[in-house]
């Protein structure tokens, strides 16, 4: 037998097959099974095939970071299709992969059938890559040919047992191909043997036939041969195949695979394309099952298949059943509460509740006991990644229906028992949505999270001032102080709040999250405020972690130290960083703006021009127009609608949170429990003295909008923009005209909450909230296209689908300030005395321009063809002090609402 | 080749240091960058240091020889830009062979007088293959994440053109260096592969990647240990890094490399990081005491300097590690 020669043993290194993205990919004896993953394969995925097919390489993109969120450790890639240009298919996607850190970090495989898609793929990825597959189909010159290509461009291989005969199919071919192709590779080629994977064919079995009865058999016989003859080699297979003649019957076809598994990678498979989702726990395969399935793949019996066929009829009536299976209940009281709040289930609570304070001595001990139990699962299989917030959210709401069922008991014992101490909570949180700020979706959520995992929280709600966050941490002595907010004006609160509890010797950590926030805000700005911790949490299963290093004693003191520090070089990073960008004077970029060459047929004056007010909206029209993506964003779930509720990890999540939603959007929309409200107008407009548009409204005079222009010097060609420069100047005396607009679905909403909160349903309460939200962003949308095609008219024959409309494929833009393209709050004020917003519809502005209800959005409309959305960026100070002059006011006021855009100086 | 391998078995080997900040001293004019040859050529060639192999010849060869005086056991040619890609700056791209081979022939010259005179410390010229300026796996263009201003084969015929002219100049080692993308460093070994078996020899080569900041990666954002795993698969005499991090900031790195190498671990740092003003201010002292570590903890085989280094920090280094042994290399013969 030809077996590689061994070198002598002087290599520190021993012979793994490493393979390598942006990180590593070692893979040893010990390692465990490597799971490839192949949904970005558009022969085993229809979605990504239609997605490739239709362009959509972004939603593409997508399903690979998923996989790899999931845990494949390599991912597989294949673009063998007849429709497709499989090599230009290739290259782009690959490309695409490389520019997305959290994707490229793992190895890639290429996987074609032909030998120019293959080259392509290597030709374009740095790291180690695996190539799948060659073979001796085409004879010896070629496969020597390839394999020598392979080895210059870096990638180990996936051999397939497939030679010039044809493809192996019983365990001797299996043997003879990989003992010749193996010779070869070392021998003549000179190819690493530990760059060499074997694909040895797995085939179905019990698809009736007498000559598939060893398929799976010979494949398992065969790794071992291979992993016992042909040294630092690995062995991999599409495990799926398998059970391919179950189509249909998912138990049984999970079953058959984890039972392959489990006897391949005992024989020496060391990795393969294994569809999670599709594969049962070895252990929690019931016997009878377990036994007709090892069977058929171990071809133990003559009648296996046939025994395996009459049962799996059993096992699919059975899983049927299953969606109303109450068997639980029968277990023992602790497994009940802990299945109701690890599900989520709260209709049988209360009465299991009442059963454990009947046999504690104490109602204090259920919650400490068995309740605690219950809820330290749901933390660890949050924390393991196992549980999704929507999940957690709805555990909480069992926890505090026993809670709340149970506290007249405890009252009860308080009274006859005066010295009785309550459970001790694992710290004291304040939570807080700083002042002039609405907006507490995200803080309600890390408050239910970290109320899950026994702290005590103290939740002070919106708008709250800094001196009553500085009170009521004082007075409850708590643990730590988090604040939330999401418009950008409560940075500058945040950064006042730390001041002040520096000023006042405070030595609590201090939290900062919300939309608008970031690890450079907080680092940049909050951190060097305040010389004690202060950490920056971007989601809400951070916090946990983050509260728990925080608090607990062993771990604090480093932690704390590791935060600053962090902070620290992070900072000087950041700093260093701005520096280098290069940026023009105000005088300089106002010469490079937007040129557009005004026409009077490109200016179409609107059909309707004045206020109108729309009251009472019926938003059930609004159902189309809801963007859903943010809503998942907002639970934590991440991924596209609608791709996300065929996700492989979230998607089960997904499905069950969006039928909830749906459930009560019907509600909402069918008994009209909010009311929307919109206000808009469209005026004559002109740009004047280059950075501002003058509105005249018909009665009540000329109005001022204030635009703000990009500083950031550009490549050449490309202009700084500032919004102003949509407008015809009033110099070329042309009339043209601009919108604006505010629409609000939020009406009601509180009262909904409250109702929900007072049922101790957080879910439902953050449930509502959300879709208030997707409601007035949907009602935007909506009113956009009004003006578009009736009001304005200037695109009157427009068709546009919904997702045509999120992409933002109309003409004409809607910017909302506080938002990139006009950044600056203050301009909300001139919105709402031209239209009348708070007389007309009721909707109001906070200290910090906030608008209430949360559930609300305003904005302007341009019209001309030209006109585009972008982001100011940063901006320096000669433009603030412009800025300043032109509003009247002072320039410290200025400075202040600009902060967040102003250049670093220091 | 075998004797650079014993040498390393033997001893630390030193490479030079800056080339750049050498030539920067002689304060050369547009008019010193062009001769007379280049006096008409359409583009400014000020800067153009690849150039002065062709126009001041002289002082290239004059900055060798005080490397070699101040200990350096290898030099590298003047070629950091010397493809047909990074000379498109210039219009140069037809000249491309000629600058290699001359750059490589006056080191190759100014080596052979130091062996003569020194046969027991034999010289070597090291042919230097730069990143060029533009990256394979890397958009340009922000808004196109999927664009790519340069293809591999684009790479490896001009990184081809260079190692054949490199080698035909007299270079001993080829160093593929200063590499921000990987995949730019991939289709120069593939070239090189090219040339040796075309030719039917075999060359030491070196390789060495640049780590960018302190996230501890390269620009094409691999760690430190998946740059090694990409770049194994050719038969390789080093493995290392240079530019970018100063010595005491190469540290870390380099202790990944050197635990997961069987090659010759290289290290070829900047003397510091730049200062507030973009220059380099650490002292040969500063410098030695830094590489001082390196030599303790056994990672390198090879060191030497890149921006900002001079003679007198290669001097201070070289004095440095003659009383320390190299790392132990179990390289089969």
């Amino acid at each position: 037998m030809k077996t590689f020669n061994e070198q002598p043993t002087t290599n520190n290194q021993q012979r793994f097959l490493r393979l390598s993205g942006l990180e590593p990919l070692v893979i040893t004896a010990e390692s465990n099974f490597v799971n490839v993953g192949e949904r970005t394969n558009v022969a085993g995925s229809r979605k990504f095939l239609r997605l490739i097919k239709e362009d959509k390489y972004e939603e593409a993109l997508e399903i690979a970071r998923h996989q790899v969120e999931g845990g494949a450790q390599i991912i597989d890639i294949n673009m063998d299709d007849g429709l497709i240009d499989g090599k230009q298919a290739m290259v782009r996607f690959l490309n695409l992969i490389v520019a997305e850190p959290d994707i490229a970090r793992v190895p890639i495989m290429i996987d074609s059938s032909k030998w120019e898609i293959i080259e392509a793929g290597l030709q374009v990825v740095q790291g180690k890559c695996v190539v799948n597959s060659i073979s001796l189909k085409e004879g010896k010159e070629e496969f020597v040919r390839q394999a020598k290509l392979i080895k210059r461009y870096g990638a180990a291989v996936i051999i397939m047992a497939f030679d010039e005969v044809g493809q192996a199919d019983n365990l001797e071919r299996r043997i003879e191909i990989a003992e010749r192709s193996y010779g070869i590779l070392v021998d003549e080629v000179g190819f690493p043997p530990e760059d060499i994977i074997f694909d040895l064919n797995i085939f179905p079995v019990a698809t009736g036939m007498d000559e598939h009865k060893r398929n799976a058999l010979d494949f398992i016989e065969g790794t071992q041969w291979v992993r016992n003859n042909l040294p630092y080699c690995s062995v991999s297979g599409g495990v799926s195949n398998v059970s391919f003649s179950f189509r249909g019957n998912n138990p049984v076809r999970e079953a058959m695979h984890s039972v392959f598994l489990y006897h391949a990678i005992k024989a020496g498979m060391n990795m393969g394309i294994v569809n999670p989702a599709l594969l049962e726990v070895y252990d929690d395969i019931p016997k009878d099952l377990l036994e007709y399935v090892e069977d058929v793949i171990l071809n133990r019996r003559e009648d296996a298949t046939e025994r395996l066929l009459e049962f799996a009829e059993t096992v699919q009536g059975k899983t049927k059943e299953s969606k109303v299976d109450l068997s639980w209940r029968q277990e023992p009281l602790q497994d009940r509460i802990t299945r109701a709040l690890v599900k989520g289930i709260d209709q049988y609570i209360i009465e299991d509740v009442e059963e454990a304070r009947q046999h504690a001595s104490r109602p204090l001990e259920v919650i400490e006991g068995h309740l605690m139990t219950g809820m330290n699962v749901v933390g660890d299989l949050f924390g393991s990644g196992k549980m999704f917030l929507p999940q957690v959210v709805k555990s909480a709401r069992v926890m505090k229906k026993a809670v709340a069922y149970l506290e007249p008991f405890i009252e009860e014992e308080k009274k006859n028992n005066a010295d009785i101490t309550v459970g001790q909570a694992a710290g004291r949180i304040l939570m807080a949505t700083v002042k002039g700020d609405v907006h507490d979706i995200g803080k309600n959520i890390v408050s239910v999270v970290l109320a899950c995992n026994n702290y005590e929280i103290v939740d002070l709600g919106v708008m709250v001032p800094p001196e009553k966050i500085i009170n009521r941490a004082i007075e409850e002595k708590v643990d730590i102080i988090g604040l939330s907010g999401l418009i950008t004006p409560s940075l500058d609160e945040m950064v006042f709040l730390a001041k002040e509890m520096e000023r006042q010797n405070f030595d609590v950590p201090l939290l900062i999250g919300g939309a608008t926030t970031s690890k450079a805000h907080t680092a940049v700005k909050i951190d060097p405020m305040y010389s004690q911790s202060v950490v920056h949490v971007h989601d809400a299963s951070r916090a946990v972690t983050v509260v728990g290093d925080l608090l607990q004693k062993e771990t604090s003191e480093t932690y704390k130290k590791s935060i600053k520090l962090d902070y620290e070089s992070f900072r000087e990073k950041f700093l260093n960083r701005t520096k280098q960008k290069e940026y023009l004077s105000l005088q300089e970029a106002r010469t490079n703006k937007l040129q557009i060459e005004f026409k009077e047929e490109d200016i179409y004056k609107p059909n309707q021009l004045g206020i109108e007010v729309w009251d009472n909206f019926d938003l059930s029209e609004l159902k189309e127009f809801i963007d859903w993506t943010p809503f998942f964003r907002s639970w934590d779930l991440h991924g596209k609608y609608p791709a996300i509720l065929e996700d492989e990890v979230v998607g089960e999540q997904a499905n069950e949170l969006f039928h909830d939603a749906q459930k009560l959007l019907k509600k909402v929309l069918d008994e009209r429990l909010l009311n929307g409200k919109a206000i808009f107008g469209l005026f004559p407009a002109n740009a004047i003295d280059e950075d501002d548009i003058e509105v005249l409204s018909k009665g009540h005079g000329k109005f001022t909008f204030r635009t703000l222009r990009q500083q950031l010097k550009k490549r050449d060609g490309v202009p700084n923009m500032a919004l102003a420069d949509f407008i015809a100047p009033k110099a070329i005396g042309i009339q043209d005209y601009m919108g604006c607009f505010c629409v609000t679905a939020g009406f009601g909403t509180q009262e909904l909450a409250t109702a929900f909160e007072k049922n101790h349903d957080d879910y439902g309460s953050i449930m509502i909230k959300a879709l208030a939200d997707r409601l007035a962003e949907a009602f935007a949308e909506y009113l956009h296209k009004e003006v578009r095609t009736r009001y304005w008219g200037y695109a009157a024959k427009e068709k546009l689908d919904n997702e045509a409309l999120i992409d933002e494929k109309y003409k004409g833009i809607r910017p909302a300030p506080g938002y990139p393209a006009c950044p600056d709050h203050l301009e909300k004020l001139t919105i709402w005395e031209l239209l009348g917003v708070e007389e007309k519809i009721g909707v109001t502005l906070t200290e910090s321009l906030a608008m209430w209800p949360a559930a609300s959005v305003s904005g302007y409309y341009f019209g001309h063809h030209k006109s585009k959305y972008f982001g100011l960026g940063k901006i320096k100070p000669d433009q603030v002090e412009d800025y300043a002059k032109r509003k009247n006011m002072g320039l410290e006021e200025a400075k202040k609402w600009l902060a967040p855009n102003l250049v670093d100086v220091d | 080749m075998s004797r650079i391998k014993d040498l390393l078995k033997e001893r630390i080997l030193i490479l030079d240091g800056a080339m750049g900040t050498m030539l920067q001293r002689y304060k050369f004019t547009e008019e010193d960058f062009r001769g007379d040859r280049f006096k008409d050529w359409p583009h400014p060639l000020q800067g153009n240091n690849d150039l002065l192999s062709l126009t001041q010849p002289d002082a290239i060869a004059e900055v060798h020889k005080k490397y070699f005086e101040a200990g350096a056991d290898i030099v590298e040619t003047n070629t950091f830009s010397g493809t047909t890609i990074a000379m498109a700056d210039y219009g140069m791209e037809e000249l491309v062979y000629e600058l290699n081979y001359e750059s490589a022939r006056i080191a190759k010259n100014v080596a052979d007088e130091f062996t003569l005179k020194e046969p027991h410390k034999p010289r070597f010229v090291a042919g230097s293959m730069g990143p060029t300026n533009k990256t394979a796996s890397l958009s340009p263009d922000v808004n196109d994440p999927g664009f790519r201003a340069v293809s591999f084969d684009e790479l490896r015929i001009a990184y081809k053109l260079q190692a054949e002219a490199l080698l035909d100049g007299g270079s001993d080692i080829l160093l593929v260096e200063t590499i921000f993308d990987t995949l730019n460093a991939k289709a120069a070994l593939f070239a090189i592969e090219e040339v040796k078996e075309e030719r039917n020899i075999e060359v030491p080569i070196m390789v060495s990647g640049t780590i960018t900041d302190a996230s501890g990666r390269t620009l094409s954002g691999q760690t430190a240990e998946a740059f090694l795993i990409s770049i194994s698969h050719i038969p390789i005499l080093s493995v290392g890094f240079n530019c970018a991090l100063g010595a005491k900031q190469l540290t870390p790195h380099l202790e990944v490399i050197s635990a997961k190498s069987d090659h010759a671990i290289s290290a070829h740092p900047n003397a510091g990081l730049p200062n507030a003003f973009g220059e380099y201010d650490e002292t040969p002292e500063q410098m030695a005491s830094q590489i001082k570590e390196y030599l303790e903890k056994g990672l390198v085989n090879i060191v030497g300097g890149c921006c900002g280094t001079t003679p007198e920090h290669i001097r201070a280094i070289s004095e440095l590690v003659k009383d320390y042994a190299p790392r132990e290399l179990l390289v089969n013969g």
